[in-house]
């Protein structure tokens, strides 16, 4: 399953409820203000960083440059562009889409 | 027009590019400060976001709208009071922030800078203080 | 609707402002002001090419306000006054002068 959000997780709890549902193995794209979840030393950044220990996090390049961010991202999230956007979808047999 | 100056305050809580509120109330903004008004700016929670530094939006299609709050200053906006508190949440320092300036006449347009931190109990005296209170 | 330069048709909008900024060159300054009636000098040009390194460092035109105070901290005292500027451009010196740098309409403009 590929879990997508694009709400930042400092106003709506979209990522929370994200993070609480997904399956060990599954994995996690940040696009638009989702992107701000990946944020290093944020107050949401633990929460993230403990659960990459069982899902994959990852976080749309265009969308992290366009906030100014691209330096602050967590290690261990993988950025990717759009042709890996689209990729991550035909691989993931299902898409939950968490607006 | 009226010789009147009132004291507006823009309170900015959200994203730059998710939603269309920070480049509204920008535009709001330049409007009501070409009119000489004391216009004065709060971010605040993700409204901190609208003023990082290093913005490229080449990729995502839209346009980037963080160079225009370098132009406030000529508009006589002097005060860009950002909440130290969303800060820290969101892991950012004021060193990822713009670097905001006006120019003060009277000075021989010494710069100063605009991005004042304030603290939740400050905040609470700026809205109260403002003859109006604009929220985005 | 569009405007001839060297042979080229640029798109503008139904007031004649240019669609896209890149399109713009000295030579389209040039048409843009016969479109608006003015006989350009060196002075026009001064005004115009500030407005566009405004533009291209704030992502705005500014309000004439702001116009009128930036220019006169740049090219002196003298120059920085509605009056030397309506001078200029008759009929409004941030719409005019804006049209005929290739700038959108500025925000609030009078």
């Amino acid at each position: 399953m590929l879990h997508i959000v694009n709400k930042s997780p400092f106003d709506k709890n979209s990522l929370e409820s994200c993070l609480s549902c997904a399956q060990d193995g599954s994995a996690v794209l940040l696009y638009e203000d989702g992107v701000y979840g990946a944020i290093k030393g944020s107050a949401y950044a633990e929460r993230l960083q403990s659960a990459m220990s069982n899902i994959t996090v990852y976080a749309l390049e265009p969308d992290v440059k366009a906030r100014g961010i691209a330096d602050k991202v967590i290690d261990g999230i993988k950025l990717v562009d759009y042709n890996g956007f689209v990729e991550l979808t035909a691989e993931k047999e299902a898409v939950n889409s968490w607006l | 027009m009226s010789s009147v100056i009132k004291q507006f305050l823009y309170v900015n809580r959200k994203a730059p590019y998710g939603t269309v509120y920070a480049l509204e109330s920008l535009e709001v903004v330049l409007i009501g400060a070409a009119f000489e008004q004391d216009v004065r700016l709060l971010f605040m929670d993700d409204g901190v976001f609208q003023i990082t530094k290093g913005q490229d939006t080449a990729d995502i299609g839209m346009k980037n709208f963080s160079p225009t709050y370098g132009a406030l200053g000529d508009y006589d906006v002097k005060y860009m009071y950002v909440c130290k508190q969303s800060l820290e949440e969101r892991g950012l320092t004021v060193d990822d922030l713009l670097d905001l300036k006006w120019e003060d006449e009277d000075e021989d347009w010494a710069e100063k800078d605009s991005i004042i931190l304030v603290d939740r109990e400050e905040m609470k005296s700026l809205m109260t203080d403002a003859d109006v209170v604009l929220s985005f | 609707m569009g405007l001839m330069v060297e042979g080229k048709e640029l798109d503008t909008d139904e007031e004649g402002y240019l669609l896209d900024l890149n399109d713009w060159t000295r030579a389209a300054g040039a048409e843009l002001a016969k479109t608006e009636s003015l006989e350009m000098t060196d002075s026009h040009w001064e005004v115009i090419d500030f407005l566009r390194e405004y533009y291209d460092e704030y992502q705005i035109a500014p309000a004439v306000r702001v116009l009128t105070k930036a220019i006169g901290k740049k090219l002196g005292k003298d120059k920085g006054n509605s009056k030397y500027l309506y001078e200029l451009f008759p009929y409004g010196p941030a719409k005019q002068a804006c049209k005929v740098a290739g700038l959108p309409k500025p925000t609030g403009c009078i």
